[in-house]
């Protein structure tokens, strides 16, 4: 995956009361040898020890707010905490909120926060912190791209040290998922300061279990564990993010043992991490991303405005070649815009396998027959043509694409494959609805609301409705889904959205890829769920007798 | 002596006008803008807020203001503040990372020179001799092969398999806790590969210049002279044919360090070093204006400064240049 | 120029003679790829993903299953063209502005020859990269910007061959005839001159080559599905410990044409430019 492939969508997307389906897939690939058996059998969780991790980008800023890389959010996620949280089974809990209340039909979300928190400066931690942050979220002076979410908020109001109380305008089903850790800010450091300018950018304060030490630019970044962290001391004592920008060096790092953890490539997990060498000192998990894959028709183009021809195309289609080819097997086939497993989801939709016959059947019927013999279907004497974009840097989707364009070249329908850099190809291309068809990938939370890429308001220019979709149902299911907090309800909202997205295809949903992150065996209290791996990085360990790094002497 | 100094600076304004407004130009050729960058897939991210975020870079005022801001605050080595989400200032980006580029440059070139000139010399004295042989296939294939792939395998070589050199980086883990020595071995360690492969092409190269630029002296008059005075074949190629054979080759140095600058972009890429060259590529990517502006800037700056110290030396060795007016 | 001369000179030199060979045979097969009995290069083989060579595939094949031989030998058409364009435009480049400086001289000289100095200042590479990348890293645009930094060389050359054919009898005679300025530069001493600047053109072409590889590896040269060898090089480095096929031959193709190119020229300008011998850098 490409270094500027990042994951921006992290505010906490959850539903009130949430039930689960399955728990991801994941799979402890590698079954450790005997000599470490031994230990893993029973072992005991002890201080000490660094965890190195490699990472193909460097972090911009450590203001969660502010940032917009998953490098970024990464790190902070691990020195600050949020309101609310989500724990391994995709449940809200709270963080740095003991509890918290929704009353008067939605529209008001009361607080309790935790007392006796305190910032790494040792500064007391308050709901003074809480509004602080919220104010500058929705300051227009402030470069943040999450602050739509609070915006819907009314009033937002300090009632006591430890209470924290917001009303919104409308109920807002996606409120609480906001609360996260985008918005707790240290007053005492910011107040009546830029943000912009704050070096809490470099050098961030937070209430996390782990402190900031060093950042040693386009290199590395250190933290230390936070001994007087309220869900108590982190076992490891020292978490270290290395800068390697090319894959091929990071996957050398990893072998030569600079590195314990890193996300591997589908070719790298299936072919190059699979002996004994790795099998002896690495544990592999695999589990899907909270990310699909698509190809999107723009639908101002007249030849996608009919649906049979968009039928025909998913199709043309072979998912499953995609799949295996690009994916190496390590994905699942989408099927609309959520991953399978999680509540919203809806299984039970109009599916297109392979057909080549069927897709040249609707294309007959929408008028697209190879008249003059050339191999290439035509209407109206227009060949059937177009041109696909994506991003460069991303080299599973170019993959993608050029199988994409095999496939639909033997049923007669000419696809041009374009890459474009990144900001052109929003800007110019996306942006100005200056495209045929593209190969994109959406980030996709806990929380089903999509108001914003399928809703017909969303179709002006730069906004995310940009293949101009337009549907007064999906509209009302969209708002509806947004007004109302029972979990029922919005299965049945959003699964009628998505059996509707599955009959139309304005997009063809092509994958579900998975995550695939290598750890060194040394490293132990790993628990895979629906939300990864690292979100328990506080209660991993290593057993003393394999640690490697030594104790670091923690200040308290 | 001064005032060819002088009027050598003089050359010079009109050359630092040339840089500024060619590298300015050449940003300002690309539509997108860095806006698009934080919208990166962020289905929260509405209109609204991509306009406030323009509004706040000033990316709407017109080209010729922009570059006019821009040069003035550039002559005070104010370069502005980066586009990335980091928001620092530009010089302080470059000023953490300039040292590390310079300094493998700089060994680089070390290298070069401390290798190339004995080694053309020596098959300049011996020619067709199989040293020469040997030495003009390995200036070709050093002309030849992708560096990254050479770079990849002596990691693989060197790093993966003998384990004799880290792989990546310029400082181990546990650095701080190195003796004195210890930390020494270390930055050298982590440098050797770097360093050795930045120097290939350039080593192949220059070796070659050096042979031809020794070969092109040995024929002179004066050193038929040296011979007939009686002197022995070492004190006329040591004494007289080398120091002569030097000057362009000083030269040819001088005008490599574009190359090697730019060539400092893959190396520090393959081994996660970080220099410029990748600072450099990751403005690039990210269209961060101003960090791709004073980059591009400075290094045609420190290219002009090679340059003008290739003149002046050769200039205090060879009087005529002087005299000739510049 | 004279192609007698040239001809002896290929001859007697058994290095240039060899680059010579690779060069056309080279051609012979960018030329031949569409009729030679190999298989189409974008062929997509889900079951043969990363395979080594033999039997069907001698070359192994790709990480979507792709003929690498296939994908070699439709390379050399990429990469030869992107060596081809982007030196000609240099030349062309090149040549109008170092013939410009060379005849007229005076302030036409000390513009262009500033202008030369100033883009020599800058890492060639930087500003490749800033403009692909700033505009798109297409094949056009990657011929462009490495034909439209590259023309420098060939200005000095060209001016420095006029500085010296334009005092010349045959010239005084021409411009006593009354002959205009353009028919003098494209009649009498343009093709005078161009030895040197064929020389460049031939070294040239191997540079675009490596420039064109190593943009790839920062993927930003030419894209896929189009292979060029610079491409098929760079997949083969993520891949080079389980297929070193990968990388092996698309290396070994670039080396050879590299080496060749630059065996030709070197020999070339030994064999006709007798002042300029050794005198590689």
């Amino acid at each position: 995956m490409g270094a500027r492939d990042v994951i921006v969508f992290f505010s906490l997307s959850l539903s009130l009361s949430l039930s689960l389906f399955g728990c991801g897939e994941r799979e402890r690939a590698e079954t450790p040898l005997p000599n470490l058996k031994s230990v893993a059998a029973s072992p005991q969780p002890a201080y000490g020890d660094t965890v190195v991790e490699g990472s193909i980008g460097e972090a911009t800023n450590l203001i969660p707010m502010l940032a917009s890389d998953s490098a970024s959010h990464g790190i902070a996620g691990l020195i600050i905490n949020g309101l609310l949280k989500y724990d391994k089974d995709v449940r809200l809990v709270g963080d740095l909120a003991e509890s918290w209340e929704v009353s008067q039909g939605g529209l008001q979300i009361t607080f309790k926060l935790r007392r006796n928190v305190r910032w790494h400066d040792g500064h007391r931690f308050t709901a003074h912190d809480v509004l602080f942050g919220f104010q500058t979220i929705i300051n227009p002076n402030t470069p943040t791209a999450y602050a739509e979410d609070f915006r819907q908020v009314k009033k937002a109001e300090v009632i006591d040290d430890y209470t924290f109380r917001v009303t919104y305008e409308k109920p807002f089903a996606p409120a609480l998922s906001s609360w996260g850790s985008l918005v707790v800010l240290p007053k005492h450091l910011l107040e009546g300061k830029d943000i912009t300018k704050s070096e809490l950018a470099r050098k961030p304060v937070g209430t996390g279990p782990y402190r900031f030490k060093e950042w040693i630019s386009r290199d590395r970044v250190i933290l230390e564990a936070n001994p007087d962290y309220f869900e108590g001391r982190p076992y490891v004592d020292r978490y270290v993010v290395r800068v390697i920008p090319d894959l091929a060096t990071m996957f050398l790092e990893l072998k030569a043992g600079g590195l314990d953890l890193m996300g591997l490539t589908p070719i790298q997990y299936k072919r190059q991490t699979d002996d004994p060498f790795f099998r002896k000192r690495f544990t592999k998990y695999r589990y899907l991303a909270n990310a699909y894959t698509y190809l999107g028709y723009n639908l101002l183009e007249p030849k996608f405005q009919d649906k049979r021809v968009r039928q025909a195309l998913s199709y043309a289609i072979d998912k499953d070649e995609i799949i295996k080819v690009v994916l190496l097997g390590l994905g699942a086939p989408a099927t609309g815009p959520y991953k399978p497993t999680l509540w919203f989801y809806n299984p039970d939709v109009k599916k297109y396998p392979h057909d080549p016959a069927k897709a040249l059947a609707l294309l007959k019927e929408a008028g697209w027959e190879d008249r003059d013999g050339d191999g290439v279907l035509d209407k109206d004497g227009q060949p059937f043509e177009f041109t696909v974009i994506t991003n460069e840097g991303n080299a599973l989707r170019h993959r993608t694409a050029v199988i994409i364009q095999e496939r639909l070249k033997k049923i007669g329908v000419r696809m041009k494959i374009r890459v474009i850099e990144w900001s052109a190809f929003i800007n110019e291309f996306i942006d100005k609805k200056n495209f045929e068809a593209t190969i994109l990938g959406w980030t996709t939370g806990f929380e089903p609301d999509q108001y914003d890429i399928w809703h017909s308001s969303k179709t002006g220019k730069k906004e995310l409705n940009f293949i101009s979709y337009k549907n007064p149902e999906v509209d009302e299911l969209l708002e509806a889904g947004r007004r109302t907090f029972e979990q029922e309800k919005r299965t049945a909202i959003y699964g009628r959205f998505q059996a509707i997205l599955a009959e139309e295809q304005p997009y063809t949903f092509l994958y579900v890829p998975e995550a695939l992150p290598i750890v060194n065996a040394r490293i132990h209290g790993i628990e895979p769920s629906p939300l990864g791996i690292s979100y328990n990085f506080n209660r991993w360990y290593v057993p003393r007798e394999l640690q490697r790094y030594g104790q670091v002497a923690l200040v308290p | 002596m001064t005032s060819y100094l002088i009027r050598r600076v003089l050359t010079l304004i009109p050359l630092f006008f040339g840089i500024t407004l060619i590298s300015f130009l050449v940003i300002h050729l690309a539509p997108g803008s860095p806006i698009d960058v934080l919208a990166d897939l962020n289905p929260k991210m509405t209109a609204e807020a991509k306009q406030r975020l323009i509004t706040y870079y000033r990316l709407d005022k017109p080209l010729h203001e922009r570059y006019w801001q821009w040069l003035r605050r550039f002559l005070a080595l104010d370069f502005g503040v980066s586009f990335s989400a980091d928001r620092r200032p530009v010089m302080d980006k470059i000023k953490e990372t300039l040292p590390i580029t310079i300094t493998i440059n700089v060994l680089s070139l070390l290298l070069i020179l401390l290798v190339a000139v004995p080694i053309g010399a020596y098959s300049a004295s011996h020619p067709y001799s199989t040293f020469d042989k040997f030495l003009t296939v390995f200036v070709y294939v050093g002309f030849a092969i992708p560096t990254f792939w050479l770079a990849l395998l002596a990691l693989i070589f060197f790093s993966v398999q003998l384990e004799w050199l880290p792989i990546s980086g310029l400082r181990s883990l546990d650095y701080a806790n190195l003796s004195l020595v210890g930390k020494l071995w270390d930055f050298v360690s982590h440098l050797i590969l770097p360093v050795l492969l930045s120097a290939f092409s350039g080593l192949a190269g220059l070796s070659r210049y050096m042979r031809g630029s020794m070969l092109e002296v040995m024929r002179q008059d004066y050193i038929t002279a040296a011979r007939s005075k009686g002197l022995s074949e070492a004190e006329v190629i040591y004494k007289h044919a080398l120091r002569n054979a030097l000057l362009p080759v000083v030269t040819i140095l001088g005008l490599s360090v574009p190359s090697l600058i730019g060539g400092s972009v893959i190396f520090e890429q393959i081994f996660g070093i970080p220099g410029m060259g990748r600072l450099f590529f990751t403005g690039v990517m990210s269209r961060d204006y101003p960090l791709v502006m004073g980059i591009l800037t400075i290094g045609a700056f420190l290219t002009l400064l090679g340059n003008l110290v290739a003149d002046v030396s050769y200039a205090v060795v060879d009087p005529r240049i002087r005299r000739g007016g510049g | 120029m004279n192609w007698e001369s040239v001809w002896r000179a290929v001859r007697r030199n058994p290095l240039t003679l060899f680059g010579g060979c690779v060069v056309v045979f080279l051609f012979a097969m960018a030329l031949s790829a569409t009729v030679l009995p190999i298989p189409d290069p974008y062929v997509i083989d889900a079951d043969a993903v990363l395979e080594a060579p033999g039997g069907e595939h001698p070359f192994g094949t790709d990480e979507l299953g792709r003929d690498v031989l296939s994908r070699v030998i439709y390379g050399a058409r990429i990469s030869l063209w992107v060596g081809f364009v982007s030196v000609g435009i240099a030349i062309v480049i090149g040549t109008m502005l170092g013939s410009m400086a060379g005849y007229y001289g005076g302030w036409v000289d000390g513009l262009v020859m500033r202008f030369v100095d100033v883009m020599l200042c800058f890492p060639t590479f930087f500003l490749i990269l800033a403009v692909i990348a700033f505009l798109e890293p297409n094949i056009g645009t990657i011929m462009a910007i490495i034909g439209l930094t590259g023309w420098m060389g060939v200005c000095r050359l060209v001016r420095a061959e006029f500085l010296s054919l334009k005092e010349r009898d045959f010239v005084q005679s021409a411009r006593a005839l009354g002959v205009g300025n353009l028919r003098i530069i494209a009649r009498h001493i343009l093709p005078n001159s161009l030895t040197p600047v064929m020389v460049a053109a031939i070294l040239g072409v191997a540079g675009a080559i490596l420039t064109e590889s190593a943009l790839s590896f920062l993927g930003i040269g030419v894209q896929p599905p189009t292979p060029s060898w610079g491409n098929i090089l760079t997949s083969g480095k993520d891949n080079i410990q389980i297929a070193w096929w990968l990388s092996l031959f698309p290396g070994l193709a670039i080396l050879l044409t590299v080496l060749s190119y630059n065996l030709l020229g070197e020999g070339l300008r030994d064999a006709l430019d007798p002042r300029l011998r050794g005198m590689s850098g």
